[in-house]
């Protein structure tokens, strides 16, 4: 078991011509996952990688049946991207775009809630379901089959603490890059109960960063909701206020969002908090064995 | 982005927010013809991007034009929070009955442009929040529908009770969420929102902040701004697709990667150390990136040692050992560098680095150690 994606999983690429998008299409139909479909208006009719490409999604859903959308079209298109799957029926969009416009995210967000389409970004490295389906730009790699379940803001921090996992002998169910914009879709909340609920996940790590209250919000959920162990992290202790660190949403603004606050919630919910990264797995194993 | 309160007042007047007349000056002798034109009380105000003006000496009311140039004198020139003032702005000095406090901002958890009002205007809203939260009053705007005239109505109701002042609010509400929208603001804040006794309603001071990420939308903003020396150096890196962000430490970093970055800054500080900057050089191999990276870097005369942190993802590690390579050879620095490569092809890298005679290490915290002793010879 895992969560959001797996081998049911019916992907198609929005921006599969462009240099990103035929470049990760290739990666991640190289690790296995089930790729049915490209979209670049213009091009329907040819193929990439063996990959038919379409005018629109709502042709591709037609046609192939995709459940699960994938978006590598420039910032300043990808809401209406983001919009068109959701309104041919995707049930899953993962936005990778950096840079995406904060009302266009505002503005998008009732019409997915209206349509029931989950999001993941934008401005994220995406997801991956170890051994059964990638849809991202996540290094395959360094992810191994288990059962922990990972949530992050960021991307190459999420290597970072992944690849501890695995050689630590923590395999993932799923790991989830939640991206480091300030209106964003899932986030930690949504993806600590599908975790809670998923049977073969049996611990979840947490990556956090400053900016926001989304890591108080997910301790006091962990505390009331969660039966199952969560270890964290929390990374821009050092960071300045008013400052945005590399990430939009990554701003210590009037006085909150700190990481002492964010760790300090944590631990009163029970969640260990590691100092550093190579803390995460030892966290993980005193937490897993009752040992803390 | 940010910009200047007199900027804040443009766009305000632009979109029929009633706002006093003002002059923006740049010397005392400008000063002195304002106050004189416009023949009445006056007030003086620092306009430099930060928040607290007032508390520290840059607001000053002048009842004569002496007093003007007076206060002209004293707040040009002056330091406010390690900014020097270079304008002021001399505006009508309105008779105030009551003062309140409006502003929108983009709500993360909402996931919508929230409206907040509060009799308390004037000071700080941070510190209302912070004391008394239940006297300001927010309002999710639907973003299918924008801030609709009765929404509006009703909010600055509870604010004003009397009707007729209700509705001449509540079109000062309606326009600037008109003007936050069209502008793509992440804060609009009108504080104070003035009562005359006369039972007009003016905008005595604006603050707006915008969206990065739409700037490209917003020609005219983008021409607002004005950088200070920091934000200058920001922005020459981001032109650079670089993340670079000064602190008053003594380690430089290049990471890959903005959270992988901030963790690096903090596993500095945990191992006693004291980073000097924030930098994110993304993900890619292209030496001519880590070449701008370095020169960011060492021209902060403070930085004693660089640490290099990379965790090779999709880009390889012995790719990102050859760029550094590369870049190295033509930087020539004395200032010693830690090289921690991981990841994909890490040893390959670290193979590679050896050759040069580079300290290299495989752990993050190995990295920040090595990276403080060496700060200290």
């Amino acid at each position: 078991m895992s969560i959001l994606v797996n081998k049911d999983t019916k992907l198609v690429v929005q921006g599969i011509t462009g240099r990103d998008g035929k470049f990760h299409a290739g990666k991640m139909k190289e690790y296995g996952t089930n790729i049915v479909a490209g979209v670049s208006p213009g091009k329907e009719g040819e193929t990439l990688d063996g990959i038919p490409v379409f005018n629109s999604v709502a042709h591709a859903v037609k046609a192939t049946g995709a459940n699960t959308s994938i978006i590598f079209v420039p910032a300043a298109f990808a809401a209406d991207a983001i919009l068109e799957a959701s309104e041919a029926g995707i049930a899953l969009v993962i936005a990778i775009s950096e840079g995406v416009p904060i009302q266009d995210m505002i503005r998008i967000t009732p019409i997915l809630k209206l349509n029931g389409t989950l999001l993941i970004g934008p401005n994220c490295p995406g997801l991956i379901t170890p051994g059964e389906a990638l849809v991202g730009i996540l290094p395959a790699m360094i992810f191994k089959e288990g059962n922990i379940g990972f949530i992050s803001r960021s991307g190459t921090l999420t290597y970072e603490v992944v690849n501890l996992l695995t050689q630590n002998d923590f395999g993932q169910t799923t790991c989830v890059g939640i991206g480091g914009d300030p209106v964003a879709g899932l986030y930690f909340i949504d993806l600590l109960e599908r975790f809670e609920n998923d049977p073969d996940t049996k611990a979840v790590v947490l990556i956090g960063e400053i900016g926001g209250d989304a890591e108080e919000q997910a301790a006091q959920f962990i505390a009331e909701k969660m039966t199952k162990p969560v270890v964290a992290f929390i990374a821009g202790q050092t960071a300045p206020p008013g400052k945005r660190m590399g990430h939009a949403g990554a701003i210590i603004s009037s006085g909150s969002g700190t990481a002492v606050e964010k760790i300090a919630a944590f631990n009163k919910a029970g969640v260990p908090v590691a100092k550093e990264p190579s803390e995460i797995p030892t966290l993980l194993r005193a937490k897993l064995n009752g040992q803390i | 982005m940010k910009i200047h309160e007199y900027q804040a007042r443009q766009i305000f007047r632009d979109y029929g927010i009633p706002v006093p007349d003002g002059v923006l000056c740049y010397t005392v002798y400008e000063v002195e013809k304002a106050a004189r034109e416009m023949n009445r009380m006056v007030v003086v105000k620092a306009q430099v991007l930060a928040g607290g003006r007032g508390k520290a000496g840059g607001v000053k009311l002048a009842r004569t034009v002496e007093d003007a140039v007076a206060a002209g004198k004293q707040i040009l020139g002056m330091d406010i929070k390690g900014l020097t003032v270079e304008k002021v702005l001399v505006t009508d000095a309105v008779d105030i009955a009551k003062e309140f406090y409006v502003g929108l901002i983009n709500d993360r958890n909402s996931k919508s442009i929230t409206l907040m009002v509060s009799a308390e205007g004037g000071v700080e809203i941070e510190e209302v929040a912070k004391e008394t939260p239940e006297k300001i009053i927010k309002f999710s705007i639907d973003p299918l529908t924008g801030l609709l005239d009765y929404q509006a109505r009703n909010v600055a109701l509870e604010l004003f009770g009397d009707i007729k002042l209700a509705q001449k609010a509540a079109s000062i509400f309606i326009k600037l969420y008109k003007l936050y929208i069209e502008t793509d603001a992440t804060l609009a804040e009108i504080n104070p929102l003035v009562l005359t006794p006369e039972n007009e309603i003016l905008a005595i001071d604006g603050k707006m902040n915008f969206d990065d990420n739409a700037l490209f939308r917003q020609p005219k903003i983008l021409a607002m701004r004005e950088p200070d020396e920091e934000e200058i150096q920001e922005i020459a890196a981001h032109e650079k697709g670089l993340a670079y962000i000064k602190l008053d430490g003594n380690i430089g970093c290049m990471v890959n990667g903005a959270g992988l970055a901030m963790a690096t800054m903090d596993m500095i500080k945990l191992y006693g150390g004291s980073p000097a900057n924030f930098l994110d050089i993304g993900g890619s191999s292209n030496p001519q990136k880590v070449i701008d990276a370095m020169n960011i870097l060492l021209a902060d005369k403070n930085v004693k040692a660089v640490m290099i942190n990379i965790f090779g993802g999709i880009t390889r590690c012995d790719d990102v050992a050859k760029g550094l390579i590369k870049a190295l050879e033509i930087i020539m620095t004395d200032i010693p560098i830690v090289v921690r490569l991981s990841g994909t092809n890490a040893e390959e890298g670290l193979a590679l680095l050896k050759e040069t005679g580079l300290p290299t290490v495989s752990s993050m915290s190995e990295a920040a150690q090595m990276a403080i002793e060496l700060s200290k010879r």
